[in-house]
């Protein structure tokens, strides 16, 4: 059996289009002595450091981990370093919790950053190759026609992912860490922003993000030492699976519909909407919510979308199960990073530290990532209350 | 079974970044620019050259700077005798470790001299400015041992301070030179293209056919070898409509990329729609390559210059991907 | 704390060009040679898979992607990835075992480094500020540090080119050895240096290829009914990245990790460790504590071949099948990252 854990310490950066004030060590510096105030701890206390991000040709640097060991108080102690794709930041959190979860660590410190204006995340993620085609134009070429064909199959209205655009950055403008705050933020000027790769306008799109998050994780005998309330670790996931073979189903992908299964089972989780309080989910696009509502389990196949025209995603109008409260990728998106501020803001919001995007009385919240073609997945539940 | 080339070809990955200093790393830069070298004490009193953002044993952050010698020890070195392209030198030189004055832990940088005779654990050593210091590490050009011809000028020192707005910005070009080899199966698929011919791969457990082929059914796990020619004939899974463009490619946009799907093929492969209008363009259309002359054919996709519609019937959603090579006629 | 078995190990040989072979067609002969020392179909059969490599040696971003298409991952797998040598892959998929969320996993290292320059690639690895704008290449790093060994009197020129004889000879009984033969001291001794006071020898070969390796609890090793090694210690500990800041003559953290591993304290009959330089063997055997009663690198080590990624796991999976086949009882391997040896891995196997 997994040994009891849980998030004792969060800390992130504000997230901009620039950081031109710190260096890549001192942007992930930030978030990880944010967290250790957080958590109350020094670097002392911390046994191990596990940090994630996305490709390293973001910045630039070959494993960078290794040149920011001084930075992360790592010297003399393990230190490992997560890749898998956009999902990294929610399975660097899950790397961090198995090194508690095992039992064979008391408490460990996990980063994840981004630094992209360093370079073009569009150049990093497009580097052309000999002998292969050159077409991909980043991650919203590739994410449009599979939400193409959700729009076809599903027969959702147009306007489904402008209403997922406005809710989220109303949700960003409630969140001071938000690279993008826009409490004014109207439908008309959605849909009236450029299309880029149709079906997706500019403003149903994630921006480009510098920022770094970080985590303490404690097993349950250091709980205690930490000032304030534990997010409880109830229930971790990861599936993975090609990102194409025949006969895969892209809109709603098997890895994710059997890592969410997973994650409930551990968290006895058996009707997410009602059992849980809040979500955080990786929308990097906005009909990405209604498509992962159903992949997720939170709405029948096909019927994802009513519940965003519904409202009942929207902290804003009062919904029965907010998604993204603290404005999601649609407001901040440093990549290797998205995963777990996804992670960190779920376990902000059982903790009742979520400020003023906080779901009253949360106990109980999803955490989830995916990444490359939709085809890895990862996931926690966090709950106020121990197992 | 047709005997493929072997293909290679070099390629650059290139980037020229821009890298924000932070506070610590961008005071030694501009102490560059000045001709100076600052360091920073270390929580124990060491001072390290060039100033560490972090204790590296206290993990503390660092900012009690100081400013350095120019001139120092050899601590250790190796002597280059065939320089590599990226180095900063391109004749036989040596990488140092360098103990400056007044500083406690040693800095790594290149020597210019002329044989590694020259060259001794402890000899003194001298920072050589670079004609316009930028801010940059490269402002040190090189170290030269003391008492060698060739002197350089007195370094100039703070005569600019001041004046100028503090480095927190560089510009850091990073091209790396690789050599990309295409893998057996894709050779395979290439070669024949270059012929004119599409060549997919059936997997021996499931029987799906995928082109291009990358040497696996990416499903069960296996090699791949059958080899199965396939029409230029295809239906669109889905499509996007780019209004941007991608980097690297001339095309302009607004233009059509689309989820293919070969007659015979179980998987899609993207491509560019052309002749046709954006608008028209829908799910289960049916399409045919447009292929670029014959004498231009080379080992790339882009011997098909873009598929077009054609006059047949729609597919069925549900069919898509799962016609025989003879069409949905067959 | 749960017990571990290595059940299944396969590398490929080191090439020092694979050729045509893309990353999927490296991997899979390897996957599939140790499913088929287990028994088992496809990753599958396994309750968790997690694989190292690195993106700038093969100059493409996410190159461990299309490695999942060697799995057979449908339907999905529980699946991760380090951006580190596959040893450290092993190292995940042991806390996924304790933690009792799997008890079997497929470990597996991949590289194709003969793509790029090698030394200069590495050299993007060092601090993006002061050191990678200079091109500071490993090979000169290494040479640097070999330097203040043999001006402290801790190596000779003899003694680096020992360690590159006995290399060799031992591999000759390595089928995947890249170099193998009997050579004379005083031929090593006689080669022009490369970056002085290194010699084209005293440096590890670089190669293409890939491994792969299957653990899982002791109880499934047994269920499975196969010969198999216990990890009974593990543990990694990384150092500054400030080489002025290192005492680069002696390996900090391989003390550490050997400690905490629990490798000093009994008989060391095989110790493989990753040493890419010669000067480093000797570093290593200190730091690891091992006497004249230890063979170290009898499969030649990687100065008979480094497979970048997979070394690490490598040296691990040659201690298992020394053990497997009943040569000896207690060995420890060594993984290493960064320049200079920065981060070390320790891991101590023994006899069921």
């Amino acid at each position: 059996m997994a040994k009891l854990a849980a998030v004792v310490g969060i800390g992130q950066t504000h997230y901009k289009t620039r950081r031109g004030d710190v260096s890549i060590a001192g942007l992930v510096r930030e978030a990880a002595v944010n967290a250790l105030e957080d958590a109350g701890l020094g670097w002392d206390d911390i046994e191990a450091v596990i940090i994630g991000k996305a490709p390293d040709m973001f910045e630039g640097v070959v494993m960078p981990e290794i040149y920011l060991s001084d930075a992360l108080g790592c010297n003399g102690k393990p230190m490992l370093r997560v890749h898998t794709a956009g999902s990294v930041g929610g399975s660097t959190a899950l790397v961090a919790a198995s090194h508690v979860q095992s039992g064979m660590f008391k408490r460990v410190l996990t980063v994840t950053y981004e630094k992209q204006s360093e370079s073009n995340a569009m150049w990093a993620l497009s580097t052309p190759q000999p002998f292969s085609a050159h077409l991909n134009a980043g991650a919203g070429g590739y994410f449009a026609p599979i939400i193409r064909e959700y729009m076809r199959r599903s027969g959702a209205p147009y306007d489904v992912g402008i209403k997922v655009a406005v809710k989220d950055r109303l949700h960003g403008a409630r969140n001071p860490l938000a690279h993008l705050r826009l409490p004014n933020i109207t439908a008309k000027e959605v849909e009236d922003s450029m299309m880029l790769w149709d079906p997706i306008r500019f403003l149903e799109a994630c921006p480009s993000s510098d920022g770094a998050c970080a985590m303490v994780i404690a097993a349950e005998d250091l709980v205690g030492q930490s000032p304030k309330a534990p997010a409880w670790i109830r229930g971790v996931a990861m599936r993975s699976e090609p990102t194409m073979y025949a006969g895969r189903e892209e809109v709603n992908p098997q890895a994710g519909r059997d890592c969410a299964a997973d994650v409930y089972r551990q968290a006895g989780i058996t009707d997410p909407r009602r059992d849980l309080d809040c979500a955080e989910v990786y929308v990097p696009f906005s009909w990405y919510e209604p498509m992962w509502l159903e992949n997720l389990g939170f709405a029948p196949q096909g019927e994802g979308w009513k519940l965003t025209m519904a409202g009942a995603t929207s902290l804003d109008e009062g919904g029965d199960i907010p998604w993204n409260c603290s404005g999601g990728v649609l407001s901040s998106n440093p990549i290797g990073a998205s995963g777990m501020i996804r992670f960190a803001e779920a376990a902000r919001q059982v903790r009742g530290d979520a400020g003023a995007h906080q779901v009253e009385g949360a106990k109980l919240a999803l955490g989830h990532a995916y990444g490359g073609g939709a085809q890895f997945f990862a996931m926690w539940v966090v709950g106020a209350n121990k197992p | 079974m047709v005997q493929p080339d072997v293909l290679s070809q070099p390629f650059e990955l290139g980037f020229t970044y821009t890298r924000s200093t932070g506070p610590v790393v961008g005071r030694f830069l501009t102490g560059l620019r000045q001709r100076r070298i600052f360091g920073v004490r270390a929580s124990d009193g060491r001072v390290i050259v060039p100033p560490a953002e972090y204790d590296p044993h206290t993990a503390a952050a660092l900012d009690d700077f100081v400013e350095v010698g120019q001139e120092g020890e050899i601590v250790s070195w190796c002597w280059v005798a065939q320089p590599r392209a990226a180095h900063p030198m391109q004749r036989p030189f040596a990488w140092a470790m360098i103990r400056l004055d007044g500083a406690d832990i040693p800095m790594i940088h290149c020597i210019a001299a002329a044989s590694p005779d020259e060259l001794a654990t402890g000899a003194r050593v001298r920072a050589v400015w670079a004609d316009e210091p930028r801010g940059f590490i490269t402002d040190i050009r090189c170290f030269e041992l003391v008492g060698k011809a060739g002197a350089s000028p007195a370094p100039a020192t703070g005569e600019d301070a001041g004046e100028l707005e503090p480095v927190d910005r560089i510009e850091t070009p990073i091209y790396l030179h690789y050599h990309f080899t295409a893998g057996s199966a894709p050779a395979r698929f290439l070669t024949r293209i270059k012929q004119g011919v599409l060549t997919g791969q059936r997997c021996p457990r499931c029987a799906n056919v995928y082109i291009p082929p990358r040497g696996s059914c990416p499903a069960c796990g296996v090699p791949t070898q059958e080899e199965v020619v396939l029409p230029d004939k295809a239906t669109v899974q889905s499509f996007t409509v780019v209004a941007i463009p991608i980097p690297n490619n001339p095309i302009k946009p607004p233009f059509v990329v689309a989820n293919l799907v070969l007659d015979g093929a179980n998987i899609s492969f993207i491509h560019l729609m052309s002749e046709c209008e954006n608008a028209d363009v829908h799910i289960g259309q049916r399409v045919q390559a447009v292929w670029k002359p014959a004498d231009e054919w080379t080992y790339a996709m882009d011997n098909i210059r873009y598929f077009k519609p054609i006059d047949e019937p729609d597919v069925p959603v549900d069919k898509i991907g799962k016609l025989p090579i003879t069409g949905l006629e067959g | 704390m749960k017990e571990i078995a290595v059940v299944a190990f396969s590398q490929s040989d080191c090439l020092a060009q694979a050729g045509a072979a893309n990353e999927v067609e490296l991997i899979m002969p390897q996957l599939q040679a140790v499913f088929a020392q287990v028994g088992l179909n496809n990753a599958q059969d396994v309750d968790f898979v997690c694989s190292g490599s690195c993106d700038y040696l093969q100059g493409a971003a996410f190159a461990f992607v299309s490695g999942v298409d060697a799995l057979g991952a449908v339907p999905p797998i529980k699946e991760s990835h380090v951006e580190m040598d596959a040893a450290w892959a092993l190292y995940e998929a042991m806390l996924k075992i304790r933690m009792g969320h799997a008890e079997s996993a497929l470990v597996y290292g991949f590289a194709k480094a003969s793509s790029g320059e090698l030394p200069i690639v590495l050299s993007q690895q060092l601090d993006p500020y002061y050191l990678a704008p200079l091109w500071v290449d490993s090979v000169s790093l290494a040479a640097m540090q070999a330097r203040l060994l043999l001006e402290q009197g801790l190596v000779t020129q003899h003694s680096m080119a020992e360690v590159v004889v006995r290399a060799r000879r031992n591999a000759l009984d390595n089928p995947h050895a890249q170099l193998h033969s009997e050579t004379s001291l005083e031929a090593l001794l006689a080669e022009e240096y490369f970056v002085s006071p290194l010699r084209p020898s005293d440096c590890a070969p670089v190669a293409d290829g890939a491994a792969a390796m299957i653990v899982c609890t002791v109880e499934k090793a047994r269920q499975w009914g196969v010969p198999y090694a216990r990890i009974t210690g593990i543990d990694h500990r990384i150092e500054t990245h400030n080489l002025g800041m290192r005492n680069l003559t002696d390996s900090v953290s391989t003390r550490q990790a050997a400690e905490a591993a629990g490798a000093l304290g009994g008989v060391v009959e095989v110790a493989e460790i990753y040493a890419p330089f010669s000067h480093q063997e000797i570093i290593l055997s200190r730091a690891l504590g091992l006497g004249d009663e230890t063979r170290v690198n009898p499969s030649g080590g990687v100065m008979a071949g480094n497979l970048m990624m997979a070394s690490g796991l490598s040296r691990v999976g040659e201690v298992f099948r020394r053990i497997a086949a009943g040569e000896i009882g207690r060995g420890v391997a060594h993984a290493t990252s960064g320049p200079c040896l920065q981060h070390n891995l320790v891991a101590v196997l023994e006899s069921a």
